[in-house]
């Protein structure tokens, strides 16, 4: 079997062509993508490169045109609605770039439902929402209806629902898309958290400086991977110019960072 | 270095060592720790180019330090500095040098130049990620900030450059 028991996720040669007025448009061509638990991977790419699709198609949001999908082990990609639908209410937490909350439920409400649906008796819900929200910096909003926070905060909500049902896999569609930059770093750090937790998570970005989060970024173009790959660990600091003549063991900072002599 | 040592020089006379610590408190750690040596040299150029001039002050318990003053043309020559704008950091560019002649050179193997690239690229915005998450001081967080948005820049131009060349 090609399914490794340590593996998350795999893909194997994943096809999405979208068929609409006699034309054919081929979102994804065969991607072959893997994810081990707990690994944290980003896929990034231009727009219309594929990569959502590939997320969705992973989430089970859309089926695929081809090829198949393998979950813990098991194969999911020919699994019906229902079945799609339980499979994310147990083991997949989705974050998407426009938060998408329950508008008239508070922010509480919107984290214990997902724990519920996840297969949570009433106070486990409660214990968990509880927790997530003080770890999200979110618990003097609790009883806040979401339109009264910012999107930062939101996108943090999203962030408590989506692990609401402690999933094996976290999946997330540009969650910082909508965001400025400190509510975006915020945003991150978390996932970071998450990620260091033994949370896997699959990840959706054009921002370079939230794919460089990411322990391996896998990069689509035109429905196909180019690239993927392990990120190497930066330089933490700038070189002192007298230490330069030694080769650095591991990537240095740009030169804008560095005095002009 | 010549003229951030200028802009120290003109709110009041230093010797090497306090320029070497007034750049670090100034940049922080965004910017490497300049080397006292280096700042030495400068200084040695910035007189011989009459931009500063120097006195020994004596000191008793420890050995005469000498303190670096700004003459007129040095306030001239920062001035001048301070008034011009200046260019942006990308005028020539090692990594098309190699793209553009990678055919010429016997390595055609443009993706794979492309796909090294970005991979350092990202590690370099890791980098500065990390910088940044230690750094609590408002100039170097801003200076971090430039050299991340420069680097995205450079991975959207990756990404042209792949779509024209690949």
């Amino acid at each position: 079997m090609t399914n490794g028991a340590a593996m998350l996720l795999r893909t194997v040669g994943l096809t999405k062509i979208f068929r609409g007025d006699g034309v054919r448009v081929a979102a994804l061509r065969g991607v072959d993508v893997a994810l081990h638990h707990g690994e944290f991977a980003a896929v990034i790419g231009p727009s219309g490169s594929g990569k959502s699709t590939l997320l969705h198609m992973v989430g089970g949001l859309e089926p695929p045109t081809n090829g198949e999908i393998w979950l813990n082990g098991a194969r999911v990609d020919g699994l019906s609605q229902a079945r799609w639908a339980m499979l994310r209410r147990r083991h997949i937490g989705f974050v998407f770039q426009f938060f998408n909350l329950v508008s008239n439920m508070t922010v509480a409400d919107n984290v214990e439902l997902a724990a519920l649906m996840g297969g949570a008796t009433r106070r486990q819900a409660r214990d968990r929402r509880e927790e997530l929200l003080a770890e999200l910096g979110l618990a003097a909003k609790a009883d806040a209806a979401p339109a009264r926070l910012s999107g930062g905060e939101q996108q943090r909500v999203a962030l408590a629902r989506a692990m609401a049902n402690r999933p094996s896999l976290l999946l997330a569609d540009e969650p910082t898309g909508n965001l400025d930059s400190a509510a975006s770093q915020a945003v991150l750090r978390l996932l970071g958290k998450a990620h260091a937790d033994g949370q896997a998570i699959l990840l959706v970005t054009h921002d370079a400086r939230v794919a460089c989060a990411a322990d391996r970024v896998i990069s689509l173009f035109d429905g196909m991977v180019i690239d993927d790959a392990a990120m190497d660990l930066p330089l933490l600091r700038a070189t002192p110019a007298a230490d330069r003549s030694d080769p650095p063991l591991r990537t240095p900072l740009p030169d804008v960072l560095k005095l002009r002599g | 270095m010549r003229m951030p040592l200028l802009a120290l020089l003109a709110k009041e006379p230093a010797h090497g060592y306090e320029l070497k610590t007034r750049l670090e408190k100034v940049f922080g750690e965004a910017y490497p720790s300049p080397n006292i040596g280096q700042i030495y040299v400068t200084l040695q150029r910035l007189e011989r180019d009459g931009l500063v001039f120097s006195q020994d002050v004596v000191q008793t318990t420890r050995p005469n330090k000498r303190v670096y003053e700004l003459t007129d043309v040095g306030r001239e020559a920062l001035l001048t500095w301070m008034d011009r704008p200046s260019d942006g950091p990308r005028v020539r560019d090692d990594f098309f040098m190699k793209l553009a002649l990678s055919e010429h050179a016997g390595a055609s193997d443009r993706l794979g130049l492309i796909n090294r690239q970005r991979r350092h690229y990202l590690s370099q915005m890791r980098g500065l990620t990390e910088l940044m998450t230690d750094c609590d001081q408002r100039i170097p967080q801003l200076l971090i900030e430039g050299a991340m948005l420069h680097l995205q820049a450079d991975l959207d131009w990756l990404q042209r450059c792949q779509e024209e060349m690949v």
